[in-house]
């Protein structure tokens, strides 16, 4: 069948997949997690291995005086030492994504000449173990000057702050207005006009619980570097690596099998991996660097902090809403490590859910004196949904509209798909006021609104809350040169291998990076439904190994992609390999192709299942018995078969920064039920409901799991997890004791339900999945607002701990600002 | 076998069954031992604070986080690890099997302290409630389940094990 759209070239849809595929078939990978069998990195060994300890600045921004490692080099045990004036010979800075500004920012894999986040990589110190290098670290003599900081990812463009970046001049990166429609007669023609003062999405990590980690040895004789690492989109690193450092790709390995989850965070690890090749080839030995948990969260990524102001949403007096207005700073921290991607990739989804059509963003990026951002689980559009969301509720408590109907008003309507944006990005399906209603019914609605008006009087107070949300997926890198008309990168693309060997057996290998996603179980289902087997005939090689899988330039896990991109390949090259097998098979059996069919890892006549080949009889003949077969179909056949997945991008336009920015939209829509104790402000949720879309579902189970994974993250950042930095720009919870981390009595059971409707433009009708989009921290912003007594001031920040609610409740009394305006007319 | 520096101490501990008589530094950490000394890879190490608990074993019967031990203290002591559980190289026990059935893990880096976790939770109560199960949970962190599954795993856990 191929869907026709005026959209994209049509797509055929594969009809071969069923049997297993759409199955919650159990995991392959499971048995050795659960045996303790898994390979992590910190469990990789190489002989004559040294330890890795990083000196770190414990200053915000200082200009480094001197380094003396004599005392630590005389150590015994101690067998080389790395420093930032090194490092300034050694390595040209990293390749920048930005134009100019932030293009001129000089940035290396350790401080050169100066710090400027707490915890910055100074001196790396490698030692017989870790121990020694610990101790051999604290003899390092560092003298640091202390500089004037800059923390706040607003106040940052000021003058006379201090500047990170001399060479930059200030501390933008990047701007550029983003103008879809006509929001200036929008505001001048509405019936109503809601200001917001003040927006603030606050920052943190989902930290994985396996840190970052290498193991790394820059090969004397070869001049080849073996990256083992659980770095997540290793083509990416190699790319900023290479030239950085002088060496071809070529000559650079990468290879993980187990990864300790990655959430986007192990994305940007590039800087670490650079200096310990660099270590590698000073020492000539392998080095094996293992990141603290304390060093991880002051050191490696956090998420994208940023704030929204002068808000202005005309609305009608329907409740229609129109659009809106926005100044939006994003905080990157002290470099630009992905950035400034996320000034791009938010506008994704720049109506939301919604059939908003004039918009206009002035945004921002810009540099603080805080640990560079990377792209965090759901990044940068999860900020941009947030802010969308508060002002759906915000516009319906100030118009008096129900927050319900407001949203089922102005969603974007089953019978709309496929859905252009103001963007000219195409939503594909999906079916929001559906959700919305499975959303309710899981909390019972009613009910809670029976129950949230008798408790008025206790002394709790109960809140009702919806979030909704899209999980784009399946990236253009082409909306790249909406932020640099010079970068080089469009479209997308994976690649996979599968093939027969000697002895009949199926193996395929991706160029994925897996960090729990189960690729290994679903590749397996897709083949396994191609090729007439069942998946544990299917042998996926588990993890990625650059020399030994397959790769493409966008090779990696990241940006809900997989079942598109990943399966798309493997899909690909299923059939590529399937179509070889007739063919061999017709001819052995002196039949027509047509009159072949695969079943049960055989080759036969599908009017006479007796006559049959098994796939070791075709591999054998095609590998030892070749002479049997004609020259011709010798010569075509190699039953090694790559495909390589492309979606049907073209170039986004960078002047009027429009374009086909992802290809597929899951979607999420999450009600909660919450209940604050006035005495405290302490939330707890009482209910909480997770209705999901994702097209159509390769294995159900996984996709579940993905949903609830995203939903802990979500409830976490939304209540718990904060990164806290002082006046001086110490981050003050750098450990799992400080931040705390969502546990289990953190996150409620989690109501689940979904909808398929599946996407036209993908071959399997599948759409990528597992960012959630930070629903959760809508929908509990969405609820804290609706327990809120009257005259309250608006839930303005994404993490609502305790005493945030209190003042919160507290405003109402004070009569105060209360951060929105209307102006009806 | 890389050292650590400082004074070393011969201590007899018993894994899974085997007894080890051993010289270890004063500093090393039981699951430093575990995974370096012993070479088990089974124990793992998410935190440096005792918070996450991936480095969870089974000390005489107790459950610990085997960062916040010194192995000179583990001296007499039997030590169960997540390679001690399920039959030979590929079997599954009760707790196992269950979380492979209920999608109870997904990247499996905090598995192995959560099998130790339930199946010392099973040993005392073998008939928990969700609210008893997510109570002892507490000390293990996971990233990517959001513990619905888990919860769950241990519950068909203890259903299958009465």
């Amino acid at each position: 069948m191929k869907a026709e759209t005026t959209y994209y070239p049509a797509v055929e849809q594969n009809e071969r997949l069923g049997a297993y595929s759409g199955q919650s078939v159990p995991r392959v990978e499971d048995k050795r997690l659960l045996k303790g069998q898994g390979a992590f990195v910190d469990d990789l060994w190489m002989h004559r291995q040294g330890h890795v300890h990083f000196v770190r600045s414990p200053y915000a921004h200082a200009r480094i005086v001197s380094v003396d490692v004599s005392r630590a080099e005389a150590q015994p045990g101690v067998y080389a030492t790395l420093t930032g004036e090194e490092v300034g010979v050694l390595q040209q800075p990293y390749f920048q994504m930005a134009p100019e500004p932030g293009g001129l920012m000089k940035d290396y894999c350790m401080a050169v000449g100066k710090a400027r986040y707490m915890g910055e990589p100074v001196v790396a110190v490698l030692a017989e173990s870790a121990a020694l290098a610990r101790d051999a670290a604290e003899l390092i003599d560092v003298v640091y000057e202390p500089l004037g900081v800059t923390l706040d990812g607003v106040a940052t463009i000021e003058p006379e702050t201090p500047v990170l970046h001399e060479e930059i001049g200030s501390n933008v990166a990047w701007h550029g207005v983003y103008d879809y429609g006509d929001v200036d007669w929008a505001l001048e023609n509405a019936d109503h006009v809601v200001r917001i003062d003040r927006l603030h999405f606050h920052r943190f990590s989902s930290a994985p619980l396996e840190t970052t980690g290498a193991l790394v040895n820059w090969d004397p004789g070869t001049g080849e570097i073996e990256f083992r690492t659980n770095n997540q989109m290793p083509m990416f690193a190699a790319m900023f690596i290479g030239p950085a450092i002088g060496v071809g790709i070529d000559h650079m390995q990468f290879s993980s099998q187990d990864i300790g989850g990655g959430f986007g965070i192990k994305i940007t690890s590039y800087t670490y991996l650079t200096a310990l090749a660099l270590l590698s080839r000073k020492a000539g030995r392998p080095v094996k660097w293992s990141e603290t948990r304390w060093e991880h969260l002051a050191a490696s990524a956090h998420g994208n902090e940023r704030t929204f102001l002068d808000i202005e949403v005309p609305v009608m007096s329907d409740g229609t809403i129109l659009g809106f207005k926005v100044r939006a700073f994003d905080d990157a921290g002290a470099y630009l490590r992905y950035e400034p991607l996320g000034a791009v990739i938010w506008s994704q989804v720049v109506p939301g859910n919604y059939r908003l059509k004039h918009v206009r963003v002035d945004y921002t990026e810009t540099l603080t004196n805080k640990c560079p951002v990377g792209p965090n689980r759901g990044y940068s559009r999860l900020q941009h949904l947030w802010m969308i969301e508060r002002i759906v509720d915000i516009v319906a408590k100030e118009l008096g509209f129900d927050p319900v109907e407001l949203r089922k008003l102005n969603y974007v309507q089953p019978e709309d798909y496929p859905y252009e944006t103001p963007n000219g990005c195409i939503y594909d399906s999906g079916d929001y006021p559906t959700m919305l209603e499975k959303a309710l019914e899981l909390i019972d609605y009613q009910g809670a609104r029976k129950r949230q008006r008798a408790a008025a009087g206790t002394g709790k107070r109960i809140g009702i809350g919806i979030g909704s949300t899209l999980d784009s997926g399946t990236n253009n890198f082409g909306q790249s040169r909406i932020i640099n008309s010079a970068l080089p990168f469009s479209g997308n693309g994976e690649a996979a291998i599968v093939r027969l060997d000697l002895y009949g057996e199926v193996t395929v290998t991706i160029g994925t990076t897996p960090q729990g996603q189960g690729h290994e179980t679903t590749a397996a289902q897709v083949t396994a439904d191609i090729l007439g087997m069942s998946p544990d005939q299917v042998h996926v090689a588990a993890g990625y190994n650059k020399a030994a899988n397959t790769y493409v330039g966008f090779s990696g896990t990241y940006a809900s992609q997989f079942a598109v991109t990943g399966l798309g390949a493997v899909m690909g090259a299923a059939e590529k390999l399937r179509g070889e097998i007739i063919k061999v098979g017709a001819c052995m059996l002196g039949a027509e192709e047509s009159d072949i069919e695969l079943a049960d890892g055989f080759v036969r006549l599908a009017a006479n299942h007796e006559v049959a080949i098994p796939f070791i009889g075709i591999a054998a003949t095609v590998f030892a018995n070749v002479a049997e077969l004609p020259g011709e179909l010798a010569d075509s056949v190699t039953l090694n078969c790559r495909y390589v997945y492309r979606p049907p991008f073209t170039v986004p336009d960078h002047e009027t920064k429009t374009g086909k920015l992802t290809l597929t939209y899951a979607s999420q829509i999450h009600a909660a039920v919450i209940e604050i104790d006035e005495e405290t402000g302490l939330v707890a949720i009482l209910d909480y409901a997770a209705v999901d879309e994702c097209g159509r579902k390769i294995n159900p189970k996984i996709v579940e799991g993905q949903v609830h994974g995203a939903t802990a993250h979500g409830i976490g950042a939304a209540l718990h997890e904060s990164f806290e930095y002082d006046s001086e720009g110490q981050l003050l919870n750098a450990t799992f004791a400080d931040y705390h981390a969502a546990t289990a009595l953190d996150v409620p059971d989690i109501r689940y339900d979904d909808i398929e409707c599946p996407s036209p433009f993908t071959p399997n009708g599948a759409k990528g999945m597992g960012e959630g989009g930070g629903a959760p921290l809508s929908t509990i912003c969405s609820a804290i607002e609706d327990a809120l007594p009257e005259g309250a001031h608006i839930v303005f920040d994404t993490h609502n701990h305790s005493e945030r609610v209190y003042e919160l409740l507290r405003s109402a009394a004070a009569k105060g600002p209360r951060g929105v305006e209307v102006e009806s007319r | 076998m890389a050292g650590e520096g400082g004074a070393v101490h011969s201590i007899e501990v018993t894994v899974n069954g085997e007894t080890h008589q051993v010289a270890v530094e004063a500093r090393r950490l039981l699951v430093h031992f575990i995974r370096e000394t012993l070479g088990m890879r089974g124990t793992h190490i998410g935190c440096d604070s005792g918070n996450c608990g991936a480095c969870s074993v089974i000390c005489d019967g107790q459950l610990i986080k085997s960062c916040m031990m010194l192995a000179v203290a583990a001296e007499g002591c039997e030590i169960e690890t997540v390679e001690s559980l399920g039959e030979g190289a590929d079997g599954l026990d009760p707790i196992q099997a269950a979380f492979k059935e209920h999608h109870g893990l997904q990247c499996g880096y905090c598995t192995p302290g959560f099998l130790l976790n339930a199946k010392t939770l099973l040993a005392e109560n073998p008939n928990p409630s969700e609210a008893e199960i997510r109570r002892a949970l507490k000390g293990n962190l996971c990233r990517c389940t959001g513990y619905v599954n888990i919860v769950r795993s241990i519950e068909a856990a203890a259903e299958a094990m009465r």
